[in-house]
């Protein structure tokens, strides 16, 4: 054991460092600062579902926040008529919602990639309007305010003991959402490095050489919609826990492309990539549009219209710097900078020595 | 009972005619060579076997099971196992993670056991990683195994191309060009690798090549192929005297 420890890659070490950041990040920010990361991880997670279904397996999706949407009706639905605890809701709903896009994620095997994305925008566009209609169920324009969140004695109990202050709401839907994306993430982890992930990247790069080489195309590409929907689902769900009240508002066709965003910022497929995406597509928009107000030097009819347009100009403005400088997000940048240092550093350290490194072209 | 039987087969896609009745078969363990001019159907022939296209008619049977009504990811299953003409890798992925997706087919283990992960399916997957690595020293590229792939030359790629058929330990091996766009020393090491392949490993092997000295040197009987239409066929002597094959590649005298 401790042999492994000592082996351990260093990315294994700054796994851990970011865990321990996440875990006691709310013990030295305030509750509304724990608040506004709660929705940031809740948008690493539905970012990682969509990472799951575009970066993974190939497959464009211009609709997640409809997917999102669903998982939040569920667990409100579940919560508020039937009153279920809204904790227990949460798995549910992100379960319904699995099978939801598992079964979107069938017609969606006879589209094109640039159909599959009109399908999906589609599919975001029109489920506000959907969610409006059954108003005895979903309360129409109106939504659902949910029950209050109750922090249950022991994790109140906890909290004192270890900071010395009382735990607030925010600060226990902050750990509930942490929780679930560390899981989420581990699971996806895993997911991806073995069988059924290398038959997804498999299609991605190649559908011929995948099905030649036994892989069920079909089942894999909805297998990839409905664990995208999943990860979708129980964001949505959460969300409704963060906000207290969700309303067919809170869904629009803007959040989609949001998190669309935020997987391409972050970096597809790969797994710190959504994290980075989550906190950029949540921070990014409030940020800028407190920063560019400020700013003297920037004309006033450029602010009036960023902060008018709000996330819209600044998400264009830095998708378009990214496409240009940083085409795998950032991920994709801090690898090929942290392989260029230690490029750098080995062949100072080959230089000294005067032996010449092998050429890794060569047979 | 021939372990491949191409049985009158035809296929035109918009009213070119790209395989006319070919018939032929494929014997257990030989090596037969389809060669032909470019647009003689020859990689047509191969994507048909594989599922990627429908026959317009005609049958192929594979050890007695009709090919032609598989699914595509099914053919595999059987015992066929393909490489391709230009290659088809997978380009963003190690060497190691191409071959072990050709071993997909010898493993079951699901999405959720490998996500939660259970030890049945973790078990399952160093199996299936030590059965690839085997095969790259094989055809010797162990010490690539964690090499992205697209990072390496062409000829490597091809030999790792053939490694990820070879670990489905198929009973068929479709070779689509391998001795095509490569060096003339690589020629000589993929001639080699693929006898070995044949006699250490007992594959049976259909190959298509435009390298004459390569095909008539490892294959016991040559198909030849003309605008779709079988033209000759036999051993490698005869059917480089053959009037008609000499008349295709060359132009009537």
């Amino acid at each position: 054991m401790l042999q492994r420890i000592r082996t351990a890659p260093p990315r294994y070490w700054l796994v851990v460092v970011v865990v321990l950041f996440f875990a006691g990040f709310p013990t030295v920010i305030s509750s509304f600062q724990a608040g506004q990361w709660a929705l940031a991880l809740i948008l690493a997670i539905a970012i990682m579902g969509l990472n799951i279904l575009v970066g993974y397996s190939g497959q464009l999706s211009l609709g997640h926040g409809a997917f999102m949407a669903f998982g939040a009706y569920a667990s409100a639905i579940l919560a508020h008529r039937y009153k279920m605890d809204y904790l227990v809701t949460i798995p549910i709903a992100g379960l319904l919602t699995g099978m939801v896009g598992f079964l979107f994620g069938v017609p969606a095997l006879r589209l094109s990639a640039l159909y599959l994305a009109l399908a999906t925008f589609a599919l975001a566009v029109v489920m506000p309007s959907l969610i409006k209609r059954p108003v005895g169920l979903t309360g129409g324009v109106q939504g659902i305010s949910l029950p209050p969140v109750v922090v249950p004695q022991l994790a109140k109990d906890g909290f004192t003991m270890l900071t010395g202050s009382a735990m607030t709401s925010d600060q226990w839907v902050y750990y509930v959402t942490f929780a679930y994306a560390l899981v989420l993430f581990w699971l996806a982890w895993n997911l991806v490095r073995h069988r059924a992930g290398r038959a997804m990247r498999a299609i991605r790069d190649g559908e011929v050489a995948a099905a030649a080489s036994g892989i069920n195309i079909s089942g894999y590409k909805t297998l990839a919609f409905g664990i995208s929907a999943l990860y979708a689902g129980i964001a949505g769900s959460l969300l409704g826990l963060a906000t207290g009240y969700i309303s067919p508002d809170t869904f629009p066709v803007s959040l989609s492309i949001q998190l669309l965003v935020g997987a391409v910022v972050g970096g597809l497929a790969s797994i710190p990539g959504p994290l980075l995406g989550g906190i950029f597509a949540y921070f990014l928009p409030i940020e800028s549009n407190q920063w560019v107000p400020t700013q003297t030097w920037i004309p006033s009819q450029i602010v009036a219209t960023v902060v008018k347009a709000g996330p819209a100009v600044t998400y264009g403005v830095v998708l378009i710097l990214l496409m240009i400088f940083a085409p795998n997000g950032i991920v994709g940048l801090a690898t090929a900078g942290y392989n260029r240092l230690r490029r750098r550093l080995r062949g100072a350290a080959d230089r000294e020595s005067g032996h010449i490194p092998p050429d890794p072209q060569t047979v | 009972m021939a372990l491949l039987e191409v049985r009158e087969l035809a296929v035109s896609f918009g009213g070119v005619v790209a395989l006319d009745h070919v018939s032929f078969s494929v014997e257990a363990d030989q090596v037969v060579g389809l060669i032909g001019p470019n647009g003689a159907g020859k990689t047509t022939l191969f994507n048909i076997i594989t599922r990627v296209y429908k026959p317009g008619a005609g049958a192929v049977l594979f050890d007695g099971t009709p090919v032609t009504r598989l699914a595509p990811h099914e053919v595999i299953r059987h015992g066929v196992a393909r490489t391709f003409q230009n290659l088809a890798l997978f380009r963003s992925m190690t060497v190691l993670d191409n071959v072990m997706v050709g071993d997909h087919i010898r493993t079951r283990s699901g999405w959720l056991a490998s996500s939660v992960p259970m030890p049945a399916a973790m078990n399952a997957e160093s199996a299936s990683r030590k059965r690839a690595l085997e095969v790259l020293d094989f055809v010797g590229l162990a010490a690539r195994a964690s090499h992205p792939v697209a990072t390496l030359p062409f000829g490597t790629q091809k030999r790792v191309e053939l490694a990820r058929a070879l670990v489905s330990k198929p009973r068929l091996l479709l070779l689509d060009e391998p001795a095509g766009g490569i060096s003339h020393e690589e020629v000589d090491g993929m001639s080699r690798l693929l006898r070995r392949v044949h006699t250490e490993l007992g594959v049976t092997m259909l190959l298509v090549e435009h390298h004459m000295g390569f095909v008539m040197g490892i294959s016991d009987r040559v198909v030849v192929l003309d605008f779709g239409k079988k033209i000759a066929e036999g051993n490698p002597s005869e059917v480089q005297r053959n009037p008609a094959v000499i008349e295709a590649y060359l132009g009537a005298a």
